[in-house]
């Protein structure tokens, strides 16, 4: 190697301060510390997110004058256990959803005496309006890297891979340039850092199945086979891709990884809750002022989230509910928004962590449509081996389509809650048993909206457009400009005469209300 | 370990599943995916129906236990409230998606998803809505499938892509949507299938069965046509399943009885023509042998393997010997040697087998093996299954029926025809043959049975030494053991002289046209046992030996291998290299 880390960093670090001090409405400079400026990133405390939008992705060197690489080498000349140790005192657990101790994981595949290990970094981010992981790659590829490293230097595996959505081209090409230059550098490769460990990485592309981000069925699709999960009869860590040891961690996971190493199990454990230590980073989207990528500490309240950091809900309008968790999450309504973020607090109200999706609902949203996007997700994701998946999750759409047409009868409330049951203590993978979770809270928090859409055929959102009446009021001056637009002819009624609307031919579009210059169209 | 089922305590070794755990208290759990066929090396063990759902005391979800490991101290009950409640949902939800027409399915009372919704007392499915609806294959000659069927447990994969190595079927499509089927919907005739018919012998419900020729067949009796019927040695140690009698039971004498009341001309033996592909096989060896030959021989009368090493080896099609399978001798026999005999018109004679296989429906129309005049060796083949049923479409009580023999001249048969229908039979009865060839004299008595050559293992070998040379010989079934064997012969690490392929595990007694075996291996077993005690009950055991073979030599042949021989008796095979 031709300059040593701490002369990189030396000369980049100045480069980098030059840089930063020509924007500085945009970043705030200390003498060893870089930020972004505003409140919104001011109330966060970025952990996973430190190096996004300060660095240059693309420059091995930026990442390096940020302590980048620094963690490897100091992890280089411990022994593994120690690395293990660090991990398992700073309490981190898998970001990917689950929650599991990420050192006790990485301690169960270190345990196995073989000749091949392997660590995978879980790339396939998929739930809808989620992308932390997207921002981490594309915007700090390097950390992702070095905490692959370390993982591999922990656990005695000498092979990486990355299975990443061929989705995201930016955050692929992101990767190829770094683990490049890492190569280039040899703080990846052959004889690392001279320290006589080898690691190598290699990208995989998924093609677009989100249950390929289940480990068992990335590890099918790394190994070139249909993605479909196996039945868990070994731990990943006993026996996971082509039957070795593996380790599979998710990509914030690993990025946290690095300034644990650096900074200390104490200082990481010492953010957050005693259980749920360190930051989160969400994908705040949905109703709320600053939708945006958030890192905070774990055990801030749901309320603060939204109102401090994400401005509240546009409009003046009345918030309803959050669903965290993604598609296999709950929702959580708004009386209950003082509800602790972390692993166990969520959990307790029927929701989860999940890989940090945070949607927000006001009074506008109908939590049986919203059961129905999420539901829809999962049975178009479902990978069709398993029954209760594959035709289950079918049949419960069916049913909540049901409800938002009109249809359903109150017995098939009962029907909504125990096939769901069903589904989630038969299903084969974490996706077929938690993909009933959205209906399933919501019956729970909203009860009531559900008995509405079957016994009053009321929608109180207005969102389920077959529930919907449209009726011509007594403001009508008879003017013809709704009978003119009506696209199913279904408006009748002469010149300034009062008009009438067959609900029987309505199929509910709204154009009449839309081009009634009176007032005189009403929905109920 | 030790585990607790419904209350019971039971020490089970390492490895060993709740499902069998449980079998061996005598707890029946239903499955529905999972099949475990054991000595031919074949286990489905997907855990995707999830009908085998258990209540493991300490899990929250609902475990498997076809795939679910027990463990030190485990408390499992099998018959929780829940754990039945969620097997009916799962059954309902199976039903909700398939099609409602149990009574007049192929499978009908052989369908294990009909049997499990009776066994649960399923009466409504209360969750119903959009249903599969794909088109059915039926473009090949042996095979239909009809995806909307398809309950997606993948027996038939595992058994065409681990068993048998062709891997024509996969899944396709996905969620909901998803079906077992070959690669872009093709259908089968134009993929790597070959036809063996082994994933419709897996499959549980009515997603793949064979192609029906019984109405064909009762349609030319009708017309009046001179049908000729011949029967696979198989057969007759089967077909009484079909009618409630132990497996193994040969019922030949019966059956000719049956074919003769159903309205057939004439009643014949295809181990008549078994004993014929013998006088060939055995002169093609020994010639190859005399002449420094290409060696191996590969036997030739499994269509299914034919068209295997067509598609996969079609760099190797100079080793099998050129005889066509003994169903087809016959019928070209039938179109010409027995016209002329018996002063038929060609033209109203009708050749029907019956056959323990679905791929000899396909070999019928093979362009190889059309005829005299373009005419098709064999007309119509039907199934051991097929041939039940027409028995009791007739209204015949099977049971009660007085034996019968076959009609002469193509009926007689050797003990060594008999054997063609279990795995090494034919390549037993070539060595009986070719030792009497080489020799000029008789294995003696004693020798006469190749025990190593028989079974179930699915690669056997044996060394036999012929006045001072020997010879090594290989037996394979199954097909990913017939492609070891080639490969091997191939790369120079198999060193063998004459080997037999057949692609049904087990011989022609594991054909997919025989009764179900259910997953119950022991029934080939038995049918095994059944041939060769016909085999040792036969005064004659050698092919040579066959007096009417001898008498088609003399009036009508020539020699074996002579010119005539080759017009009508042998054939040629032709690369299909496919993706």
């Amino acid at each position: 190697m031709q300059k040593t880390l701490e002369e990189i960093k030396d000369t980049t670090w100045w480069e980098l301060v030059k840089r930063l001090n020509e924007n500085p409405d945009e970043y705030y400079v200390g003498h060893d510390k870089l930020a972004l400026k505003g409140t919104y990133y001011e109330l966060q405390e970025r952990i996973a997110l430190r190096n996004i939008g300060i660095i240059d992705p693309d420059s091995i060197d930026e990442y390096i004058a940020t302590d980048g690489y620094f963690a490897l080498q100091k992890s280089l000349q411990m022994k593994p256990e120690e690395v293990i140790d660090i991990v398992k005192d700073s309490g981190l657990r898998g970001r990917g959803g689950a929650g599991f101790s990420t050192g006790r994981k990485w301690q169960s595949a270190a345990v196995h005496q073989v000749d091949q290990k392997y660590v995978i970094c879980n790339a396939d981010e998929g739930d809808p309006g989620a992308y932390m992981d997207r921002s981490i790659l594309e915007g700090d590829p390097h950390s992702v890297l070095e905490g692959m490293a370390i993982c591999g230097y922990a656990v005695g595996a000498n092979k990486g891979y990355i299975y990443v959505r061929a989705e995201y081209p930016k955050a692929v090409s992101a990767l190829i340039n770094a683990i490049d230059q890492a190569q280039k550098l040899g703080v990846l490769g052959e004889n690392i850092l001279d320290s006589g460990f080898d690691f190598n990485i290699e990208l995989r592309l998924g093609a677009g199945a989100f249950v390929c981000g289940e480990s068992t069925a990335l590890m099918e699709s790394i190994e070139g086979k249909r993605g479909m999960p196996r039945n868990k009869e070994f731990r990943t860590t006993e026996r996971g891709l082509w039957g070795y040891p593996t380790v599979i961690n998710n990509v914030e996971t690993l990025a946290n990884i690095p300034p644990i190493m650096n900074k200390g199990a104490e200082w990481f454990s010492g953010i957050g809750t005693s259980l749920s230590t360190g930051t989160k980073v969400f994908a705040l989207v949905g109703k709320v002022n600053h939708p945006g990528l958030v890192e905070v500490p774990m055990g801030m309240s749901i309320y603060d989230i939204v109102y401090k950091i994400g401005g509240g809900i546009p409009e003046g309008k009345k918030a309803k509910a959050v669903q965290t968790g993604g598609p296999s999450g709950g929702c959580i309504p708004s009386k209950m928004w003082d509800t602790r973020v972390d692993f166990e607090s969520l959990e307790e109200v029927g929701s989860i962590m999940g890989s940090g999706g945070m949607v927000v609902m006001d009074e506008d949203d109908c939590m049986v449509d919203i059961a129905k996007f999420f539901l829809e997700f999962s049975v178009d994701e479902s990978c069709g081996k398993c029954t209760p998946c594959r035709i289950g999750n079918k049949r419960l759409l069916e049913l909540l389509e049901k409800f938002t047409q009109g249809e359903a009868e109150f017995s098939d409330i009962n029907k909504l809650s125990n096939l769901s049951n069903v589904i989630c203590a038969t299903s084969l993978c974490g996706l077929g048993q938690s993909s009933p979770n959205p209906v399933l809270s919501t019956l729970n928090y909203f009860y009531d909206e559900y008995k509405e859409h079957a016994e009053d055929k009321h929608c109180r959102s207005a969102v389920c457009k077959q529930l919907l009446r449209y009726e011509v009021n007594e403001n009508c001056v008879g003017c013809t400009r709704c009978l003119q637009h009506c696209p199913v002819d279904c408006i009748t009624g002469a010149i300034r005469e009062r008009h009438y609307i067959d609900i029987e031919k309505c199929i509910r579009c709204g154009e009449c209300f839309k081009n009634c210059p009176v007032d005189a169209i009403t929905v109920s | 370990m030790r585990v607790t089922i419904n209350e019971k305590d039971i020490h089970v070794e390492e490895g060993t599943t709740i499902l069998e755990a449980a079998k061996l208290l005598d707890i029946s759990i239903p499955t529905l995916c999972h099949l475990d066929l054991h000595d031919i090396k074949y286990l489905n063990k997907q855990a995707s129906c999830r009908v085998c759902v258990v209540d493991v005391k300490g899990q929250q979800n609902l475990l498997p236990a076809c795939a679910t490991p027990c463990k030190e101290g485990m408390v499992i009950s099998t018959d929780s409230f829940r754990a039945i409640q969620a097997r009916r949902t799962i059954v309902e939800l199976l039903l909700s998606d398939h099609p409602n027409s149990c009574l007049t399915c192929a499978m009908n009372l052989d369908c294990e998803l009909q049997k499990l919704a009776r066994d649960l007392g399923i009466r409504k499915i209360h969750y119903m809505g959009e249903t599969h609806d794909e088109p059915i294959d039926d473009n090949s000659y042996s095979i239909i499938r009809d995806p909307n069927k398809c309950i997606l447990c993948k027996r038939c994969e595992t058994m065409c892509t681990e068993i048998q190595t062709v891997g024509a079927l996969t899944d396709i499509g996905r969620g909901f949507f998803t079906t077992v089927g070959p690669a872009f919907h093709r259908p089968m005739n134009e993929t790597t299938c070959t036809f063996c018919g082994q994933c419709l012998a897996v499959c549980p419900t009515g997603a793949l069965t064979e192609v029906n020729n019984i109405k064909k067949v009762w349609r030319a009796i009708n017309a009046g046509k001179y049908v000729v019927v011949q029967t696979a040695p198989a057969v007759r140690v089967a077909l009484g399943e079909e009618f409630g009698l132990e497996p193994g039971t040969p019922v030949t004498g019966k059956m000719v009885t049956a074919l003769r009341r159903m309205g057939f001309r004439q009643v014949f033996d295809t181990d008549f023509a078994a004993d014929l592909t013998i006088m060939e096989e055995a002169t093609e060896f020994v010639n190859r042998v005399k002449h420094d030959g290409k060696l191996p021989i590969l036997t030739s009368c499994c269509p299914s393997w034919v068209n295997f090493i067509e598609q996969q080896f079609p760099d190797m099609l100079d080793i099998p010997s050129t005889c066509k399978s003994p169903h087809e001798m016959f019928g070209a026999l039938t179109k010409s040697y027995l016209c002329e005999k018996m002063g038929l018109d060609q033209e109203q004679v009708v050749v029907v087998s019956i056959m323990p296989c679905v791929a000899k429906k396909y070999e019928s129309h093979r362009k190889e093996l059309q005829g005299v005049e373009g005419h098709r060796d064999v007309d119509f083949v039907i199934t051991t299954r097929e041939l039940a049923i027409m028995i009791k479409e007739t209204g015949i009580n099977f049971l009660d029926l007085p034996n019968s023999d076959f009609d002469n001249p193509m009926g007689e048969s050797t003990g060594a025809g008999v054997i063609f229908g279990a795995s090494g039979g034919v390549i037993e009865a070539t060595l009986r043959t070719a030792y009497h060839m080489i020799t000029d004299s008789e294995l003696p008595d004693t020798l006469i049975e190749f025990h190593s050559l028989r079974g179930l293992d699915g690669i056997k070998t044996a060394s036999v030494d012929i006045e001072g040379r020997n010879f090594n010989i290989a037996v394979a079934h199954g097909l990913g053991n017939a492609r070891k064997l080639l490969e091997g012969i191939r790369d120079g690490t198999f060193d063998v002289d004459a080997i037999e392929i057949m692609a049904c595990p087990g011989g022609c007694i594991g054909g997919a046209g025989q009764p179900y075996h259910h997953g119950d291996m022991e029934i080939l077993e038995k049918r095994a046992q059944g041939i060769y005690s016909e085999d040792r009950g036969k005064e004659r055991r050698r092919s040579h030996q066959n007096v009417h073979v001898q008498k088609l030599y003399k009036e009508f042949l020539g020699t074996p291998g002579s010119k005539k021989a080759h017009d009508l008796l042998h054939t040629h095979y032709t690369p299909r290299p496919r993706l």
